[in-house]
C-alpha cells in the first residue's frame, strides 16, 4: 500500500512539472547561495591564517638581527638559559622553494597550520628527516629531500624541522627567533644577553584581520538573507503543491490510507525532494565560490605576498550547514500544512481555496504581526545590548517588514484604482489586486532581495570610503623607521630635520586609562595629523587644542567603553585631567588609545624617548638610501607604507567584487521566484482573463497588461525596500558591528547605486513575467472558449 | 608549544605499553626495559638514561612561611626519547620538558617549559650534579647539597636543599613494579631534604623552610593499557616516618597498589600490590573535572589509617599534560603533610 500511495502522491509533480522544477530550484538556487557565501567566507578565513601563520609574521614579535641575516645557534641557547622564551626560525631557498625551519617543540601553538599535522613526522628520528610542502613545490624538492605532500600548506613554501632545514642548507644558524607570548619574571633586558640582536614587535596585520572579521560577518549575514529568499520560494510551492493535492489527499483517506501514514509519507515526500534540490544548491554553491575564489585568493596573496591557493576544499562546515538549513527551513514550511492535514475531515469538500481567498481579515492579521516585529525591533534597537539582539532586531526588522508588503501593496493599487477612470485601467489594478494574495510571497522575496542589495551597497561603499580615509590617516607618513637607541633616535631626528622632511616621532607608553588598559600617544602636531586625521566627534580647533596641551583625543574603542565623548574630562595621567577634544575612528585596533602633543608627553615621561619615526617625502628610495648609508640603520628597520597601502587597498578592491557577483546572484533568485508564481498562477487565471479576452482585449495586449503589471509591482516593491535597505545597512554598520568589533562603520549614502539597482529589479521583474506573458499571449482562443463552456 | 603535538609525542609510549610488554630487555622499539635485581652506580645513575624512553627529576616541598602559612613547591623535569640513544645537535631525539608549580592556600600558579635535547638548552649531567632546562635548574657540587630555581610569568622561587638522610630504594631495591603484567620503572627517592628559600608570589616574596622530597624515575612503559591513571601519594610523618605508596586505577575498577615505608633513618620496607589502599573521600570540582581532594589512606601493616586533605583542592596543573599536584595534610593515626599526584582523570 506503501508503495501505492507513494505513486499517488508523486504523479502529482508528473503533472505539475513546473511546480516539481520551482520548488527543487527554489531550494537549490536558496542553498547555493548560503553554502556559496559560507565556502568562501571559510576558505578566505583559512587562507588568511595560512598565509599570516605559515610565514610567522604579524602574530608574534620576533628578535631579528640587527646586521646581516644570520643569528648564531649559541644566541638562541644563550638567551633560553636566560629565561628568553623564544623559538628558532631558519629561513632559506632550495630549487626555488621557499624552506622554513622550525622547532616544534617549542614554536608557539598555531605558528604554522601544517604543523600539528606534521609535527610528529617530522620529529620522527626513525626515518630520513621529512619535508612538508604543497604538491607544487614536492616536485621542485624531488630527489633534494624526503618530502611529505601536505594540501593545507600556502603554496611556494616548505616546512622541516630546523635541523633538516639546516642540513639541506648546509647552515648551522638562525635566521629569526619567535618571541613567545608568556614570558617569566626575572627576565634580563635583550642588550645584556644579546646586544647584536634587535626586538621588532608584531605588525599590525591584525589590524586587516578585524576588518576582514567585519566584512565576513557582514557577508555572512546577507548569505543568511538570500537563503531565507529562497525559503520564501519553498514555502510558496509547497503551499500550492497542497492546496492542489487536497483532493487526492481526500480520495486516499476515504480509500483508507491511514491519517498517519500519510503524514509520514508526505514528509518523507518532502524532505527527500528537499534533500535532491539542496544537494543541487551544494554544488552550485560550490561552483559559484570556486568561480569567485581566485577573486579572494588574489586578495590574499596581495596582501601577504604569499602564494595562496586558489582551488575550493570540500570542507564539511558549509556544505553541512547548507543541507541541514534547508531540511529545517523545509520541515518549518511544511509542519503548517502537516497540520492542516492532520485537522481536515475525512469528508470535507475539497474547496480550492488556492489564491483567491485572502479576505481583509488576514490581511489585517499580516498587518498585526507585522507591526508588532518592528516594534520589537524598534525596542531591540533601542535597548537592547549584544550581538545575538543585533541579529534578533536584523530578523524582526526584515520579517516584519516583508509581511507589511502586502497590506502596504493593497493600498497603494486600491489608491490607484481610484484614480483611473477607463474602464480598462480599473479592471487593470482591481485585477492586480486580485492576483496580489498568490504574488505576496514572491513579492516579499524580491522585496528581502532588493533591500539586502541596496543594504550590501551601502555596507561596502562605507566601508570601502571608511577604509581608504583610515589608510590615509594612518599610512600617511610614505616612510616609516624603526630604532632600537636613544642615541640612534637623536641622529636620525637631527639628520631628518637637516633634509627638511616633516617628521613626526611616535612617543607611546601603556597607562590605565578611565579603568581600562590604554595606550598614550605623543604626538608632534603639524600637517599630517590635521589634514589626514578624520573625527567622528570633535570641536572646531581640536588640533590646536591638542598642541596647546590642553585637550586630548581618544579613540572611538576608550570612548565607548569608558563611556566618554567630547565634551568631557578624562585623567590622561595620574594628576592630569583634561577636556577630550575629538573622538577619532580605530578600526580594527582592539585597544584604547589617547592622544596628547608630544611636549607634554616628553613632560610627563622624560626617560621615553621616541623609537619610531614617520617621514614625509616624495622621495622615499633616495631618503631610505640616504639614512642606511648615513646612520647605518638596517633596510628591514625601513618600512615604504605606500607600497602597504597601495597593497591593502587592492585587497579591498577584489574583496568587493565578489560581493557584487552575490549581489546580482540575489536579485536572480527574487526573480526566479517571481517567475514561479506568475508561471504557476498563469494556468488558474485563465478562467479571469476569458471574459475580459471575450471582452475585445486582443491577447497581445493582455500580454503586455501582464508585463506591465510586473513591473508596476517591482516599482512598488522598490519604493519599499529602499527604507528597508537603508535601516538594514544601518543595523549592521552601527548595531551588529559595534557589539562584535567594538567600533562603528560610519554610514554613507550612495544615490546612484541605488537608483541602478532599481532599474535591475524593474528589468529582473520583466524578465520574469516576459515567459508567462508570452504563454498567454500564444493561448489558443479555444483554450479560452473552453472556460465558458466548463463553467461551474 | 602546540598541545596537540606535544600530547600526541607523549601518548607514544603508552601506545607502545599498549602494544604489549614482552618481558625481554628491549621493548619493539629499541628501548631497554627496567629489569628486576637492578645495581644502581652513582653519582652516574643521577644523570640521563637515553635508552629509556622517559625519565623525571621530581621535587616536590612543603614550606612554611614566617606567618605560619603552608606552602607548595613543585619542580620536575621530565625527559621523554622519540628513540633511544643520544646524538648531537638537533638530530637528538631526546625531548626535555618541566613543570614548576606555587601553591598556596588560595592560589596555585603553573609555568612550564620545553626544550629538544642535544643543543644545550636542557639536560641533567650526573657530576658535578646539574639539571637545568632555560633558567630553570637544580644543581649542586653533590646530590646533598643543592640551589634549586625556577621562574613563571607570575611566580619564582630560588631554594637551597641540605640531604638530612639517605636515598631509598622503593620495591625491590629499586625495581619498582607497577602492573600485575610486569610493567615496572626504576625508582629510588631522597626523601630527607631540607629547604629554605625565597618564594616570589605576585603579592611579593616570602621567606620560607620546610622540607622536601626528590624522586628519580625511568622506565619504558610507564603503564600497563588496562591502566587509566594514578593516585600518588608521598606523606612525611611527626614522628619522622615517611611513606610512599601509589595505586594504579584499572580499567576494570580494580586498583593495583605499591608502597614504600621509610623509617626515619631511611630504612625501607616495600609492601606489595593490596596492602596499601586509597579511598577518595571528598570531591572537588576543579578544570571542567571532578577530582578527589580527600582520602583516607590506609597500610594496616603499619597501623596507618589516616586523612590525607588537599592544602589547596584546585591545585590543577593546566599544562601541556594536565594533572593535579599539591600539597596535603595528614590527621588520624599519624600526624604530617606530604604531596599528593593525581592522573588521568578527565
Amino acid at each position: 500500500m506503501i508503495r501505492a500511495c507513494l505513486s499517488a502522491l508523486l504523479s502529482h509533480w508528473r503533472r505539475n512539472p513546473i511546480q516539481l522544477f520551482a520548488y527543487l530550484a527554489g531550494l537549490a538556487l536558496a542553498t547555493a547561495l548560503w553554502s556559496g557565501v559560507q565556502a568562501i567566507n571559510t576558505e578566505a578565513r583559512a587562507s588568511y591564517a595560512a598565509a599570516a601563520s605559515t610565514l610567522g609574521q604579524g602574530q608574534y614579535d620576533q628578535l631579528v638581527p640587527r646586521r646581516g641575516n644570520e643569528i648564531a645557534q649559541q644566541t638562541y641557547i644563550d638567551l633560553r638559559r636566560a629565561g628568553w622564551q623564544v623559538s628558532p626560525v631558519i629561513e632559506g631557498r632550495l630549487n626555488g622553494v621557499r624552506l622554513l625551519g622550525i622547532d616544534p617543540i617549542t614554536s608557539p601553538a598555531g605558528f604554522l597550520p601544517a604543523q600539528a599535522a606534521g609535527a610528529p613526522q617530522m620529529l620522527d628520528f626513525t626515518q630520513p628527516g621529512q619535508v612538508f610542502t604543497g604538491e607544487a613545490a614536492a616536485r621542485d624538492l624531488d630527489g633534494v629531500a624526503p618530502v611529505t605532500v601536505d594540501t593545507t600548506m600556502a603554496p611556494g613554501i616548505a616546512i622541516a624541522d630546523i635541523g633538516v632545514v639546516q642540513d639541506l642548507l648546509q647552515r648551522q644558524d638562525l635566521t629569526r627567533l619567535i618571541v613567545l607570548p608568556d614570558q617569566p619574571m626575572g627576565r634580563p633586558e635583550l642588550g645584556t644577553v644579546a646586544p647584536q640582536l634587535r626586538f621588532q614587535p608584531s605588525q599590525q596585520s591584525a589590524d586587516v584581520g578585524e576588518l576582514t572579521d567585519s566584512f565576513h560577518l557582514n557577508l555572512t549575514a546577507f548569505g543568511l538573507l538570500s537563503f531565507a529568499v529562497g525559503l520564501f520560494i519553498v514555502h510558496s510551492t509547497i503551499g500550492l503543491a497542497f492546496e492542489q493535492r487536497r483532493g487526492m489527499i481526500r480520495t486516499m483517506r476515504s480509500l483508507g490510507v491511514p491519517l498517519r501514514m500519510l503524514i509520514v509519507l508526505i514528509t518523507a515526500e518532502m524532505l527527500m525532494l528537499a534533500a535532491i534540490g539542496a544537494g543541487l544548491g551544494i554544488v552550485f554553491g560550490y561552483l559559484i565560490a570556486a568561480f569567485l575564489l581566485p577573486d579572494v585568493a588574489a586578495t590574499v596573496r596581495g596582501l601577504y605576498g604569499a602564494d595562496i591557493s586558489g582551488t575550493l576544499k570540500f570542507r564539511a562546515e558549509w556544505w553541512l550547514s547548507g543541507l541541514l538549513i534547508a531540511l529545517l527551513g523545509t520541515a518549518a514550511a511544511l509542519s503548517n500544512r502537516i497540520w492542516q492535514i492532520a485537522r481536515m475531515p475525512l469528508l470535507a469538500s475539497v474547496r480550492p481555496r488556492a489564491w483567491a481567498m485572502v479576505a481583509g481579515r488576514r490581511l489585517r492579521l499580516l498587518m498585526m504581526c507585522s507591526v508588532s516585529l518592528l516594534c520589537v525591533a524598534l525596542l531591540l534597537g533601542l535597548f537592547a545590548r549584544g550581538l545575538t539582539a543585533g541579529f534578533a532586531l536584523l530578523a524582526c526588522l526584515l520579517i516584519g517588514a516583508a509581511l507589511a508588503l502586502p497590506v502596504l501593496a493593497e493600498r497603494a493599487l486600491s489608491f490607484l484604482q481610484r484614480m483611473t477612470r477607463a474602464p480598462i485601467w480599473d479592471w487593470f489594478w482591481a485585477d492586480t489586486r486580485q492576483q496580489l494574495p498568490g504574488l505576496s510571497l514572491a513579492l516579499m522575496a524580491l522585496l528581502l532581495a532588493v533591500s539586502a542589495n541596496i543594504g550590501v551597497a551601502t555596507m561596502v561603499s562605507s566601508f570601502r570610503l571608511t577604509f581608504v580615509a583610515f589608510l590615509d590617516q594612518r599610512l600617511a607618513p610614505e616612510l616609516f623607521i624603526q630604532v632600537d637607541t636613544q642615541d640612534q633616535s637623536r641622529q636620525l631626528e637631527a639628520f631628518l630635520q637637516s633634509e627638511g622632511v616633516e617628521v613626526l616621532p611616535l612617543l607611546s607608553t601603556q597607562a590605565n586609562i578611565a579603568g581600562q588598559p590604554a595606550k598614550v600617544y605623543g604626538v608632534r602636531v603639524g600637517p599630517t595629523y590635521r589634514e589626514n586625521w578624520v573625527f567622528l566627534d570633535a570641536t572646531d580647533d581640536a588640533w590646536d587644542q591638542v598642541e596647546a596641551g590642553q585637550a586630548v583625543v581618544l579613540n572611538e574603542q576608550l570612548a565607548r567603553r569608558a563611556d566618554l565623548w567630547v565634551g568631557d574630562t578624562i585623567e590622561a595621567a595620574p594628576g592630569l585631567t583634561l577636556p577630550i577634544a575629538a573622538v577619532v575612528g580605530d578600526y580594527g585596533n582592539p585597544h584604547g588609545q589617547v592622544v596628547i602633543s608630544e611636549v607634554e608627553f616628553e613632560t610627563l615621561h622624560p626617560e621615553l624617548f621616541p623609537l619610531q619615526f614617520g617621514v614625509r617625502t616624495q622621495d622615499v628610495a633616495g631618503l631610505r638610501n640616504a639614512i642606511a648609508g648615513t646612520l647605518g640603520i638596517p633596510d628591514s628597520a625601513m618600512i615604504n607604507q605606500a607600497a602597504i597601502k597601495e597593497i591593502s587597498l587592492g585587497v579591498f578592491e577584489r574583496t568587493f567584487t565578489v560581493t557584487a557577483a552575490l549581489n546580482a546572484l540575489t536579485l536572480m533568485v527574487a526573480g526566479f521566484a517571481l517567475l514561479m508564481s506568475l508561471l504557476t498562477l498563469a494556468d488558474l487565471r485563465v478562467p479571469q482573463l476569458a471574459p475580459v479576452w471575450a471582452l475585445g482585449l486582443t491577447r497581445r495586449t493582455l500580454g503586455q497588461l501582464e508585463l506591465l503589471r510586473a513591473v508596476v509591482l517591482a516599482a512598488l516593491v522598490f519604493v519599499c525596500a529602499v527604507p528597508l535597505g537603508l535601516a538594514l545597512a544601518w543595523v549592521l554598520l552601527s548595531i551588529i558591528n559595534v557589539e562584535a568589533f567594538g567600533w562603528r562603520l560610519p554610514m554613507f549614502l550612495f544615490p546612484a547605486d541605488y537608483a541602478r539597482l532599481g532599474i535591475y529589479a524593474l528589468i529582473a521583474a520583466a524578465l520574469a513575467a516576459l515567459w508567462p506573458a508570452l504563454r498567454l499571449m500564444r493561448t489558443p482562443p479555444s483554450t479560452l472558449l473552453k472556460v465558458f463552456a466548463n463553467e461551474r | 608549544m602546540n598541545v596537540r603535538v606535544f600530547a600526541l609525542l607523549c601518548l607514544l609510549p603508552f601506545a607502545a605499553a599498549a602494544q604489549g610488554f614482552s618481558g625481554l630487555g628491549t621493548d619493539a622499539e629499541g628501548f631497554a626495559t627496567p629489569q628486576a635485581n637492578p645495581s644502581f652506580s652513582f653519582p652516574m645513575d643521577h644523570g640521563p638514561h637515553p635508552d629509556y624512553r622517559i625519565e623525571w627529576w621530581y621535587l616536590t616541598a612543603n614550606l612554611l612561611g614566617p606567618d605560619g602559612t603552608p606552602y607548595g613547591l613543585q619542580w620536575t623535569l621530565f625527559r621523554t626519547a622519540l628513540a633511544p640513544g643520544e646524538a648531537e645537535g638537533w638530530q637528538s631525539p631526546q625531548i626535555w620538558f618541566a613543570h614548576a608549580a606555587v601553591t598556596t592556600p588560595e592560589t596555585h600558579l603553573t609555568a612550564e617549559r620545553f626544550a629538544r635535547g642535544g643543543i644545550g638548552q636542557a639536560g641533567v649531567q650526573a657530576d658535578p650534579f646539574h639539571a637545568w632546562i632555560d633558567e630553570w635548574a637544580l644543581e649542586g657540587l653533590n646530590f646533598d647539597q643543592m640551589k634549586l630555581t625556577a621562574n613563571g610569568p607570575d611566580f619564582a622561587y630560588d631554594m637551597a636543599l641540605t640531604a638530612m638522610g639517605p636515598l631509598v630504594f622503593h620495591g625491590e631495591d629499586g625495581f619498582s613494579v607497577k602492573s600485575a603484567e610486569g610493567q615496572a620503572s626504576y625508582y629510588y627517592s631522597q626523601p630527607f631534604f631540607q629547604i629554605e628559600g625565597v618564594l616570589t608570589l605576585p603579592t611579593g616574596p616570602v621567606e620560607v623552610t620546610g622540607s622536601a622530597w626528590l624522586d628519580r624515575e625511568w622506565s619504558s612503559q610507564p603503564l600497563s593499557d588496562t591502566q587509566s591513571g594514578w593516585d600518588w601519594f608521598s606523606l612525611s610523618f611527626d614522628d619522622g616516618a615517611k611513606l610512599m605508596g601509589f595505586q594504579l586505577r584499572q580499567t576494570d575498577g580494580t586498583d593495583y597498589t605499591s608502597a614504600t615505608w621509610i623509617t626515619p633513618d631511611g630504612a625501607t620496607t616495600a609492601y606489595a600490590d593490596g596492602s596499601f589502599g586509597a579511598e577518595a573521600l571528598a570531591l572537588t570540582d576543579v578544570a571542567d573535572r571532578t577530582i578527589p581532594t580527600q582520602w583516607r589512606v590506609i597500610l594496616p601493616e603499619r597501623q596507618v589509617d589516616v586523612t590525607v586533605s588537599a592544602l589547596n583542592p584546585a591545585a590543577w596543573m593546566g599544562l601541556s599534560i594536565p594533572y593535579w599536584e599539591g600539597p596535603v595534610t595528614i590527621s588520624g593515626s599519624h600526624a604530617g603533610q606530604g604531596y599528593l599526584e593525581m592522573t588521568g582523570y578527565e
